[in-house]
């Protein structure tokens, strides 16, 4: 979850550059190690993702998107969606929440608050399901009750919304909580002082200064919403057509010999965490500009 | 409440934030949770142990946390690597490899576990040539390893690379000029103040791989007592009617996820501290 | 402020309840059944369910939609015990719909004796699929258990294909010339010494078996064999009939709740009452299940290759008692992997 920001001040400080011969290594040195790390990544990054490629366009392009366009692809890719959909927005108010108190104010209990709210992120995908079969199942606490009423949880959509909220619960208010608390009440203070409303002062001072810890906690939150498999599996029945998700529909097409069909649909999942890695970057990019243009406006106070 | 609060500010929104933080913390996490502790509560003690303490729960046991301590002991040393490469060197492609480094977060399990089963099968591209020298990877200990490798591997890199772009080279430097050759710089200056972020990472790698299910059911083999990680038999337990074996080994999972948790945020105080004093600038960073 | 959060509490729960709207209600011109099978089901159902509609679309003009649900046959039992709303079940073996009754009450304890035969409207059996030309040699069950040879079943915890696969290589052993219940334990230990992988399901044990190219011979459903055959080439694979099998009987029911409450069961049970037609037969047959009905069979006799075969009841007394005996906890599949035997 450590997951940072590496907002680095490169660039800015051009002075510690300057020692670089004293404190660096030799040229043999420091390629051995790129050589070492490089191998490393492409051992463990590129060629899974190589191998999804190659094996999703194995019978070519015609076949590739006929596997997309399957109904029950499409339902499961509209079923992935609309989780993602619910259980992100649904995180990322709780994170927003969770982090102006734990990271604004000082209260009884909060690093037991803070270990809680980890706590799903560390708990094993197939337990945070059968915590809700437990919970909502036929035989479970509340299954009778949901039976009489006619309710449906597990093994339908809320189910599967509830184990992607529950995975993914710690991602936007991790993200936050850090910054929240670094950043100090002095600007909120003085936009109270101005006579501003709590919500103005929210909305108008402190969120825009969070905003790219929370997109980034966003893109991350979704990236695993739409991925998640274990807690899933056990919460969805696998009904085609009806509660599969994407993940889910790789492993049915693997398990009807349509290897091919099943590395397709894994390969628009790749795309996708592709996809949040640029984003991500971009966010980066984003917010170290801006930070640059800050830090420079500074200075430029400073001076004069 | 039972809580005392101390407030010490005077920003609106307090009660609101708290309020709904705790509420839904309850709904989502903490009354399901508690109806797995009442599940495994209709268990009497000896029964409990009996399920829990079995030779195949135990032999599952040690798998996951051997394979798991193995794959983040391997980021813990190749994520200070990577991130050393990505932060004080220059080279083609390095853009690259830092944005692909978040992959395996990003990667939904089930798609890493069968990509890496092609790779690692005895007819895969890497398969082969390891069968061919007698190392079989797919379907052993060693595969369950390498699925926990690839999920665990964002975290030591993520975390021990703000510490290293924040810290001050004058230390360095300093060090080199008092006669310290480069190894002893980097073993005596620079290797305590990346520790604890190093150290936390491990640690969340580590607390990721112990519940790690869908990228690790492909490549294990699944064998009773040799290739079976824990969260499988669970499932295997559910798959047998036999909810309260599986509820009372969840609940080890369960106890062992926040014991783990306490080291780790004592670690990111620690990293988060650490860096405060040895950075002029106030880093910029997430945990 | 409490009244706020009560407000957003309130509206959470509505969501919820909003999403998990009751589905698949009998009403006027349509009807959706859920159908909840084993694994290597899928492409039988996918025919059948078309031949059904049709049928019952001409017979009562309802248009009725079959969704499918598959898995190890135990997990979806399992499924259905938790709530998962099937209106009929049709899984690899008695047992798991008995644990429906047991377990939940769904339907009642002699649910196996309300529709012909067993309520098996299809058989199969148990063979085994090795590499092209036979390189091993295996030609009986004897042969997987020589040293050396490498054998792909599922786990028969969580799969039924494979406690199918367990009880034919259990039944063989104890037919064999001095066969007892001793010679046959230590020949199901030998047999699964020689298991390099455990998968959790059947096709999980094909796909290691043909896409890994891992063992030299898999233990599978008979109409799982002939399936990877014809999807996967028959230039990889081929066919090996044991002297010996067992009479593998997939029954059918309805979950006498579900359909009761969704107000499903004159179709859901005419749904199951038809697999027993000679077209439902002859759907059967295509897919390479043994049809029950005379004519039928007759007709595709040619495919299926003549085993002698054992039931399980005259071999271990019905499944309560298999299970018991063989695949409990601590039991006798528990026991072939204790360390210290």
């Amino acid at each position: 979850m450590a997951t940072t920001l590496p907002l680095s001040t490169r660039g800015l400080l051009p002075a510690q550059r300057v020692a670089t011969a004293a404190t660096g290594e030799s040229a043999v040195v420091r390629w051995v190690l790129i050589g070492v790390a490089v191998l490393f990544l492409a051992l463990f990054i590129f060629l899974p993702l190589a191998i999804v490629f190659s094996q999703a366009f194995a019978k070519g392009i015609g076949p590739y998107w006929a596997s997309l366009r399957q109904p029950d692809a499409l339902s499961a890719i509209r079923l992935t969606l609309l989780a993602a959909g619910i259980a992100v927005p649904l995180n990322l108010v709780f994170g927003v929440a969770a982090a102006w108190a734990i990271g604004k104010f000082e209260f009884f209990g909060k690093s037991l608050l803070i270990t809680l709210i980890d706590l799903p992120f560390s708990v094993s995908p197939v337990v945070s399901g059968l915590i809700y079969v437990l919970l909502f199942g036929l035989q479970g606490v509340l299954g009778p009750w949901l039976a009489r009423h006619n309710l449906q949880i597990i093994f339908a959509v809320p189910g599967i919304v509830l184990a992607t909220i529950f995975v993914t619960f710690p991602f936007v208010a991790r993200e936050l909580i850090p910054l929240l608390q670094a950043q100090g009440q002095e600007e909120e203070e003085a936009a109270l002082a101005l006579g501003a409303s709590g919500w103005q002062t929210f909305f108008r001072v402190s969120l825009p200064n969070i905003k790219w810890g929370l997109l980034y906690g966003v893109i991350l939150c979704n990236a695993r919403a739409m991925g998640e498999f274990g807690a899933v599996s056990v919460v969805s029945g696998h009904i085609r057509g009806r509660t599969n998700t994407m993940p889910l529909h790789v492993e049915i097409l693997y398990n009807e010999y349509q290897f091919s069909a099943a590395f397709a649909v894994a390969s628009l999942l790749a795309l996708l965490a592709l996809a949040t890695l640029l984003v991500k970057t971009l966010v980066e990019w984003r917010a170290r500009r801006q930070l640059a243009e800050s830090a420079r406006w500074d200075g430029e106070e400073q001076i004069a | 409440m039972a809580f005392t609060f101390k407030k010490r500010s005077n920003l609106p929104g307090f009660g609101l934030a708290l309020g709904y933080t705790v509420l839904y913390l309850s709904l989502i996490v903490l009354i399901p949770l508690a109806a797995t502790f009442l599940k495994a509560s209709a268990l009497s003690w000896d029964q409990f142990w009996h399920i829990v303490a079995s030779p195949r729960a135990v032999a599952s046991y040690r798998l996951t946390f051997g394979a798991s301590l193995i794959g983040a002991l391997i980021n813990l040393v190749f994520g200070v690597l990577v991130a050393w490469v990505l932060v004080r060197y220059s080279f083609p492609g390095k853009r690259l490899f830092d944005s692909l480094v978040d992959l395996p977060f990003a990667l939904p399990t089930a798609v890493a576990g069968i990509a890496l089963t092609t790779i690692y099968a005895p007819n895969g591209w890497l398969g082969r040539p390891l069968a061919s020298v007698g190392i079989k990877s797919a379907y052993s200990p060693l595969g369950v390893a390498i699925a926990l490798t690839f999920i665990g591997l964002p975290f030591v890199v993520r975390s021990v690379q703000p510490v290293l772009e924040d810290m001050d080279k004058e230390l360095e430097e300093a060090a080199a000029s008092l006669g310290a050759s480069r190894w002893q710089t980097f073993s005596r200056v620079v290797l305590p103040t990346i520790l604890p972020a190093a150290l936390a990472g491990f640690a969340m790698a580590f607390a990721r791989a112990i519940g790690e299910y869908g990228s690790v059911v492909f490549i294990s083999g699944n064998m009773p007592m040799r290739t079976e990680i824990t969260p499988l038999l669970i499932m295997t337990k559910l798959d047998q009617f036999d909810y309260a074996g599986a509820t009372a080994i969840a609940v080890v999972m369960l106890v062992f996820s926040l014991i783990l948790l306490l080291p780790i945020n004592l670690l990111q105080k620690w990293s988060s501290s650490r860096e405060e004093k040895t950075s002029a600038l106030v880093p910029e960073e997430i945990h | 402020m409490k009244g706020k959060v009560l407000v957003v509490a309130g509206l959470l729960l509505a969501g919820l309840l909003a999403l998990s709207s009751v589905q698949g209600r009998a009403q006027g011109g349509e009807v959706t059944l859920l159908n909840v099978s084993y694994d290597p089901t899928r492409e039988l159902y996918q025919d059948f369910n078309q031949a059904f509609a049709k049928y019952w679309k001409a017979k009562t003009g309802q248009t009725v939609t079959v969704e499918q649900s598959h898995g190890g046959s135990s997990k979806q039992a399992r499924g259905v015990i938790d709530g998962l709303q099937a209106d009929v079940v049709t899984l690899a073996l008695a047992y798991d719909i008995d644990a429906i009754s047991q377990n939940a009450g769904l339907l009642p304890a002699d649910w196996q004796k309300r529709l012909p035969q067993n309520s098996t409207p299809y058989t199969s059996t148990i063979v085994f699929l090795v590499r092209k030309g036979n390189p091993k040699q295996i030609k009986d069950w004897d042969d997987l258990v020589k040293p050396g040879i490498s054998v792909i079943t599922p786990n028969p915890k969580t799969s039924g294909g494979a406690r199918w696969n367990y009880v034919a290589a259990w039944a063989y052993a104890l037919k064999q010339p001095g066969g007892s219940e001793q010679k046959a334990q230590e020949f199901v230990k030998r047999l699964y010494k020689n298991v390099p992988v455990l998968d959790s399901g059947a096709r999980g044990s094909t796909t290691t078996f043909v896409q890994r190219e891992i063992g030299d011979v898999l233990i599978a459903w008979e109409n799982e064999a002939f399936l990877s055959i014809k999807e996967l080439g028959a230039e990889k694979i081929e066919i090996v009939v044991p002297s010996q099998s067992i009479l593998a009987e997939p029954p059918v029911s309805i979950v006498d709740k579900v359909v009761d409450k969704k107000g499903t069961r004159k179709v859901a049970q005419a749904y199951l009452e038809y697999l027993y037609t000679p077209e439902g037969q002859e759907i059967a047959a295509k897919n390479y299940y043994r049809p029950r009905l005379d004519s039928v069979a007759k007709k595709y006799a040619s495919i299926f290759p003549k085993i002698k075969l054992v039931t399980i009841e005259e071999v271990f007394g019905g499944w309560q008692a298999a299970q018991k005996k063989h695949f409990a906890d601590g039991g006798v599949f528990d026991q072939i992997y204790q360390p210290n035997q």
